[in-house]
């Protein structure tokens, strides 16, 4: 591995370029940078690099270098000769990066007048286009994940990929970590079947394993640990972070930062252009509309999120790398590394929640990496303060908390294994060794594969009734074939792993028109589930604008402007990251010592010195309880810091505990930090009485029969079984001829997993969805990892009344949906009880029951 | 058409509501089945049976469970209520060719279900078709005294009249959630049956499609409980 000095030129292995290269240098007046040559030399000596380098570093210029000097000496194909397959892939998970890479690639290779091809091909590529494409290939092909495995699926994709020579994977750090980047890692693993000879190159922010990414770069065979080389870039100047200093109150609890916008609004007017991270879509239309109030100069602000329309993001973005705009308010679909002109200022409004995840978008700001980018961050309340600080510290420390990356999904297989089919016709032993060379599949077992490729045959149910409607089958040569040419039509309209929630337009329409609007400017999208719950005159904030529900219609929902400001928040899903174990771990040890809470904010360390006089501080290893009595209630506030999702089945877990004990919990809620169960009966009297053991209840073998008890119930487990049953192919995204929006799906995946459950709970597909549902939704890793640490470290302490640092969890109560396993039976009792009532006096009590 | 939650407990005997209907004691059971008391019959609706092999057909491989688990819900359903006559109002199979495609386990499951009292057999728009295969009689519609039992609804019908087709639900909000549950649609005149299929979905009773069937007034949704059917008057339903 070769850590570089970028503020090193490399003049000396200038020769290493061919002539016009030197000579673009030289009239730029630039030089390449160390890094840049150093990837060109492994390159030519047949190495497979990864490259981490900070935004800034010519990362780009340096993964294309080799693929550019290649070419350049291979000259234009002369006439008459068949003109060679790709010979350089790139892959980014963004299409928009694609086309900026077009443009941005475009420019020297246009000023070298290098005898270089160079075409975009995503979702958005029109028909036409693709099919040339096919028929006469450009050099370098920039594309998505999905396209990769679309062109892999096809018949003649030996010949389209028989020239290849080097793969790109742009922002691999981000790619690895979901179904999309093992998708990804099979296709790659099909393409060097098809070109042993292919060398790739990964492009990666700072993660916290970079061997991990080295070994996805690379085949692994046999339990070897490949690995690529590795060329880390220091990164630039250092950058100039601070939490916001504010003379507002900073709340308990909540997420909006309303206090901190009037600072945060002269902060926008002292800065060329500022980017306003956020951290879930609710939150950015609150503070684009909170900002909006305050804005008396009428300053330039847009909004940007992944739910509005794409048009409407679009302008933003351009308006964006036009510096026509003071501040954009954005979610992560910012993130990653598109060029947005000249950003001066971040603000991270919320904790970012993790140490690597600021880096990355204080990255965005000052894309000259010499220059130092300047960063605000606002804690929304008092816990984020810490959290902040904590941040801030990773950030000069350099620690990373990049999540690992999970062994590859079963449902992605399946997917894959008939993509596969439809190129060409396979022997599984071929197949399974092809895809345990990808290394998120290194470890499938034998039996495992086989399961997989009989899921994708018929179902694969130990009930065999669908075999003459296979959808591949076994030939007598012994290999498995597509059974029509329909399958392969089939699986081109599912292809891909991004399933999202389903989703109804919506549109702006005037008021009143209720259900029965018609047409009307689409505003964006928004998850049905969220809209599903809203009556006729309800406001939320959507788009930027205070709207008016006035009703849902097939798959498109109305709204029309709202005559008030005031709105009822959308509390639809937008990306809540929990806090990360390092930030977690960090917070804790902050609050364990007092010698540090002098570098809070004054509010927060008195807040801490209260709870140190009034309950106790734990220390950076124990877990405090506090029971107190409230109201009519009992409450118990446990603070574990392992982030929300963790937090969530703990809760669930301690609940049927809890019952099992006899202590009656009727409620509880979670936060990042802590957990609140509430009971008819004085839980810190029955511990102090012996009836209850927070030994037992904390013991790590809840995660046993509980969890699977609980688990096959929840909701989180019918949601996972949704995108695993899209991904792996049991039922269809879309089918040939018809359009389906979510609310169309013809069979509901609920009631498919009733059946499934009850008749083979060990069926592949279940296999797959648990294994999500822990590692994702439920994040028993963390709970687990939890209990281990607080074994025989669990202080309890009682009380007569909620603690200071009780309160922020306390305050969630009521704003958060309380998540509970409760079937619906008590909402439909009440309202038939209230119909009941209605008809009595409409009609006169003895009229009824007769 | 929307999912409507079907959870297992619904198999087990739950507690029926018993309302008036054209004049008979009729009790609806959460499990989703209707007894007319008097005459001892059973109507059940919309079983879809062999959706899956019809699903399979066009190589989407559903569970192959459907009719085995649908069939074993209705027989527990008959054990309770011990009828004279059993009516599946339509679409009991899921396309016109299912009944013929059925295993020699799902004839005697039938057959099983069937014996010693009469079965019959409503056609509907899946299953235009008399079925193969089964035992009973198959017929367009059916009357008895001033109830009409059919598939579809008839806009114009004047009496009483019974059917399936729409697979209502009903949604209801409160406490920060909605609730979503299959449900018995009736005015007092018109009554519509929920799907029972395990297979079946569920379409809003507010849809344009129900349209003018109901005497909005008089109607209730007899929501489907985990063991209660919850009766739901039109205003406290959402759209």
């Amino acid at each position: 591995m070769s850590v570089i000095d970028t503020s090193r030129p490399a003049r000396a292995d200038m020769f290493a370029l061919p002539g016009p290269f030197v000579d673009w240098f030289s009239t730029k007046g630039w030089q390449p940078r160390a890094h840049q040559l150093e990837l060109l030399a492994k390159a030519e000596a047949g190495l497979s690099t990864l490259l981490i380098a900070p935004t800034g570093a010519g990362k780009t210029l340096a993964g294309f270098l080799p693929a550019l000097t290649d070419l350049t000496r291979r000259g234009r194909p002369k006439p008459g000769t068949i003109k060679p397959g790709v010979h350089t892939l790139y892959i980014s998970p963004l299409k928009a990066l694609a086309v900026d890479i077009e443009r941005n690639l475009g420019m020297p290779v246009g000023e070298m007048n290098l005898p270089v091809t160079i075409e975009t091909r995503t979702g958005d590529t029109p028909a036409s286009k693709r099919q040339r494409q096919k028929l006469a290939p450009p050099d370098i092909l920039l594309t998505t994940p999905e396209q990769v495995a679309l062109l892999l699926s096809h018949k003649d994709a030996d010949r389209f990929f028989a020239d290849l020579r080097y793969v790109i994977f742009d922002e691999l750090h981000s790619l690895v970590t979901s179904k999309r980047g093992q998708l990804l890692a099979l296709g790659l693993a099909r393409l060097r079947m098809l070109q042993p000879e292919l060398q790739t190159i990964g492009l990666s922010a700072t993660v916290a394993e970079p061997d991990e990414l080295r070994r996805w770069l690379v085949p692994q065979s046999d339990g070897a640990d490949a690995l690529s080389e590795l060329i880390i870039v220091d990164g630039g100047a250092t950058p100039e972070i601070t939490i916001l200093k504010s003379d507002g109150r900073i709340p308990w609890s909540g997420h909006s930062a309303r206090y901190a916008l009037p600072d945060v609004y002269e902060a926008i007017k002292a800065h060329g252009t500022t980017l306003i991270f956020v951290n879930t879509r609710s939150q950015a239309e609150l503070i684009f509309q909170a900002l909006w109030t305050l804005n008396e100069d009428s300053l330039p602000i847009a909004l940007h999120h992944g739910s509005l329309d794409v048009g409407q993001r679009r302008r933003v973005e351009a308006a964006m790398g036009e510096n026509a705009l003071r501040a954009v308010v954005a979610t992560s679909t910012l993130d990653l590394g598109i060029d947005w002109g000249d950003v001066d200022l971040v603000v991270h409004v919320g904790s970012p929640k993790g140490a690597s995840r600021l880096a990355q978008r204080i990255g965005r700001a000052n894309h000259r990496m010499d220059e130092p980018s300047r960063a605000i961050l606002v804690p929304a309340n008092r816990f984020e303060v810490m959290e902040c600080q904590a941040a801030l510290n990773a950030n000069y420390l350099g620690a990373q908390d990049t999540p690992p990356i999970e062994p590859g999904a079963l449902d992605v297989l399946c997917q894959h294994i008939l993509g596969m089919a439809c190129s060409a016709p396979f022997e599984a032993d071929d197949l399974y060794a092809e895809v345990t060379g990808a290394a998120p599949y290194a470890d499938l077992d034998r039996q495992t594969f086989d399961r997989c490729v009989h899921f994708v045959a018929h179902g694969g149910y130990a009930l065999q009734s669908y075999e003459r409607y296979a959808k591949i089958k076994q030939t007598k040569d012994g290999t498995w074939r597509i059974a029509h040419p329909a399958v392969a039509q089939q699986y081109r309209l599912n292809a891909g792993t991004i399933v999202a929630a389903p989703e109804l337009t919506v549109r702006l329409v005037r008021p009143g028109a209720g259900g029965k609007g018609r047409g009307g400017r689409v505003l964006g999208k928004i998850e049905e589930i969220f809209l599903e719950q809203l009556v006729y005159g309800d406001t939320f904030l959507f788009a930027g604008k205070v709207l008016r529900f006035e009703g849902i219609r097939e798959s498109e929902a109305f709204a029309s402007n709202a005559p008030t400001l005031e709105a009822k928040v959308p509390a639809y899903m937008g990306g809540k990251f929990p806090t990360t174990t390092y930030l977690s771990a960090q917070v804790r040890k902050m609050l364990a010592d007092p010698g540090q809470w002098h570098r809070l904010p004054a509010q927060v360390s008195e807040w801490l010195g209260y709870q140190k006089q009034n309950s106790l501080v734990p220390g950076a290893d124990e877990m405090l309880v506090e029971t107190f009595p409230r109201g009519e209630r009992f409450y118990m506030v446990a603070y574990p810091f392992e982030g929300r999702l963790a937090h969530q089945t703990l809760c669930m877990l301690l609940t049927r505990r809890l019952e099992r004990a006899k202590a009656r919990p009727i409620g509880f809620v979670a936060s990042d930090y802590a957990v609140a169960i509430w009971g008819l009966k004085d839980m810190g009297a029955m511990i102090g009485r012996g009836d209850l053991s927070l030994t037992d209840l904390f013991a790590q073998d809840m995660l046993g029969d509980d969890l699977e008890a609980w688990l096959d119930e929840s909701f989180v487990f019918k949601r996972s079984f949704r995108y695993c049953a899209l991904i792996a192919g049991l039922i269809d995204k879309r089918h040939p001829g018809k359009e389906k929006t979510g609310r169309q799906v013809t069979v509901s995946t609920d009631l498919i997993y009733d059946v499934l459950r009850t008749h083979e709970p060990d069926h592949i597909l279940l296999q797959a969805t648990r294994n999500d549902a822990r590692a994702g939704y439920l994040d028993v890793g963390r709970v687990n990892a939890l209990l281990a640490r607080i074994k025989g470290r669990i202080v309890h302490k009682g009380l007569d009344r909620i603690s200071p640092l009780a309160v922020p969890v306390m305050l969630e109560i009521g704003k958060e949906p309380v998540i509970s396993s409760e079937t619906g039976d008590a909402l439909m009792a009440e309202k038939a009880l209230a119909t009941e009532a209605l008809v009595r006096e409409a009609m006169g009590e003895d009229m009824v029951g007769g | 058409m929307r999912p409507a939650l079907k959870t297992p407990q619904m198999m087990q005997a739950g507690e029926a509501l018993t309302i008036d209907f054209g004049g008979e004691r009729v009790l609806l059971d959460p499990a989703g089945i209707a007894f007319f008391a008097n005459a001892r019959m059973l109507v059940v609706s919309d079983l879809h049976l062999e959706k899956g092999s019809s699903f399979a057909r066009r190589r989407i491989f559903l569970p192959p469970y459907d009719t085995p688990a649908t069939l074993a819900r209705l027989a527990a359903l008959v054990a309770k209520y011990e009828p004279t006559l059993i009516v599946s109002l339509g679409d009991s199979f899921h396309d016109d060719e299912a009944s013929a495609r059925i295993s020699a386990h799902t004839v005697r499951a039938i057959e099983a279900l069937a014996a010693g009292r009469t079965m019959v057999w409503v056609t509907g728009n899946h299953d235009p078709s008399p079925p193969a295969n089964v035992p009973g009689d198959s017929v367009k519609s059916l009357a008895a005294g001033v109830i009409t039992f059919r598939h579809i609804a008839e806009k114009d019908h004047a009496g009483c009249e019974v059917s399936g087709h729409y697979h209502p639900a009903a949604i209801l909000r409160g406490r920060g959630k909605a609730v979503r549950r299959s449900c018995f649609a009736s005015d007092g005149a018109r009554l519509i049956m929920p799907a029972f299929g395990v297979y079946t979905g569920g379409l809003n009773v507010r849809d344009r499609a129900l349209e003018g069937l109901f005497d909005l007034g008089a109607f209730r949704a007899y929501m489907q409980g985990t063991d209660r059917i919850y009766p739901i008057g039109w205003r406290d339903l959402i759209g």
